[in-house]
């Protein structure tokens, strides 16, 4: 936890560090949280900076939440090799790395105009997370890659 | 085999499809069958489709058990704006199963997913039509049997969701199956995607000829006008993909010729007459197959 680029952002006292974030990645991440700063969050970004594991790395702190395991998951999906500091009284009290879930629900939106989850139905999205992608478990559409314009902000 | 629900032809093993294949022989023939006198099977079609209906209707009627019926779409609470939810939790309390057509992929899933009755997809959208599969497979079986096959599939493949349900069942057998297409209407992705997770031998073609000879059976489905955006790039494409007997002169005489019909100009009428033509014995098949299979699920 000596890493000086993390130092460029404040410590937080109690919350979660989001830390080797792809690149580029980080508001994609709060959009995932459903986070926007609305609710009177502190949020510090760091966007682009230097890492030794994966070139350039975005890194988020975000004070006075901690994230679920749930919420963690679906983070793999735009960040798969985020790790996730949980932080308590300054201190690291948790370490997780995310995990890629079988099935991300809710999230997504899907980009199949024709699909029935997209009608006025009470269901929610439903994708099964393969190796390479993300399907809709209804019309079984893939999607390879721009998870992040399918994410529903609400 | 009991499932529930029959919602993708992915969901089918091959026992499944040779438990139903061999129980439609039984059916196949008059059978004054009253095993199902007291089922109520519940017609629910959001979209126009005369002859799966009828086929259904015919199939729990020739069971002895009856059918209800939602009307049509136009005079039906769908125009008044209740959702599929609503509407299949609603029939759930009336019939013994549920029987959908829908314009909307997922639609069968979905409905499956708030009634405790099976609920059979009759086809969503561009999606699946398990049901059609087990008919054409009934077929093929009786034409050319299912191992060793070679079949060639042609004409819509992106929106013709008979195609997807068969494509995916032909996976559990010794098969090899060719995809004939414009390029614009190719495989979509995400069945080639279960295909290739299958294992299947799968090739693509733009053009019939040359595969032609090879093939013990030759799928054709309907180009639909409105996939194109002019009537002389529909025109010229339908053309392409149509066939007639000066097109037969390079197939083997076994070749199968099916159709899940109704068909525009995609088969000559002259071919109507000679042994290449199965698509009507096809279309009497799905009577014998819907009542192996809603006698399996009532
Ligand atoms: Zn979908």
């Amino acid at each position: 936890m000596t890493d000086d680029h993390q130092l460029r952002v404040g410590k937080i006292r109690n919350g979660t560090v989001i830390d080797h974030v792809t690149g580029g990645q980080a508001l994609t991440v709060l959009a995932i949280l459903d986070i926007d700063g609305s609710g009177g969050e502190e949020i510090s970004v760091g966007m682009n900076v230097p890492s030794d594991r994966i070139g350039r790395k975005d890194i988020l702190k975000i004070e006075g939440r901690e994230l679920s395991q749930e919420e963690v998951d679906v983070l793999s999906l735009v960040a798969p090799d985020a790790t996730i500091n949980i932080v308590r009284e300054y201190d690291v009290a948790e370490k997780h790395r995310v995990e890629r879930p079988e099935e991300v629900v809710g999230v997504l939106s899907c980009p199949n105009a024709n699909c029935i989850t997209t009608e006025r139905e009470p269901v929610e999205s439903r994708f099964a997370v393969l190796a390479d992608g993300v399907r809709c478990a209804y019309c079984g559409t893939l999607i390879r890659e721009a998870f992040a314009d399918r994410i529903e902000v609400e | 085999m009991r499932h529930d629900h029959v919602l993708t032809a992915k969901q089918f093993s091959r026992a499944d499809i040779e438990t139903i294949l061999d129980r439609a022989g039984d059916f196949d023939g008059p059978t004054g069958d009253t095993r199902h006198t007291d089922s109520l099977l519940g017609l629910l079609f959001f979209e126009p489709s005369t002859r799966t209906k009828m086929s259904f209707e015919t199939a729990i009627k020739r069971l002895g058990g009856d059918t209800i019926d939602m009307g049509s779409v136009d005079s039906s609470s769908v125009t008044k704006g209740e959702s599929l939810a609503d509407t299949v939790r609603v029939i759930e309390g009336y019939a013994d199963a549920i029987v959908l057509r829908h314009p909307k992929q997922g639609a069968a899933k979905m409905a499956s997913e708030f009634v405790d009755v099976p609920v059979v997809n009759a086809g969503d959208g561009a999606g699946h039509h398990p049901t059609q599969t087990l008919l054409d497979l009934y077929t093929i079986r009786e034409n050319a049997g299912l191992d060793d096959l070679t079949i060639g599939i042609m004409g819509d493949l992106k929106y013709g969701r008979t195609v997807h349900s068969l494509a995916q069942a032909l996976t559990n057998f010794e098969t090899t199956q060719h995809f004939v297409s414009p390029e614009s209407l190719a495989l979509p992705p995400e069945v080639r995607y279960d295909l290739d997770e299958a294992g299947a031998a799968v090739a693509e073609h733009t053009e019939l000829e040359g595969v032609l000879p090879d093939l013990d059976v030759l799928y054709v489905t309907r180009i639909q006008r409105e996939r194109f955006p002019d009537e002389n790039e529909y025109r010229a494409v339908a053309s392409e993909y149509g066939i007639d007997l000066r097109t037969l002169e390079d197939a083997t005489d076994d070749l199968s010729i099916m159709h899940p019909l109704p068909r525009v100009d995609e088969i000559d009428p002259a071919i109507d007459e000679t042994p290449h033509a199965t698509y009507f014995e096809q279309a009497h098949n799905g009577v014998p197959v819907r009542m192996a299979l809603l006698d399996s699920l009532l």
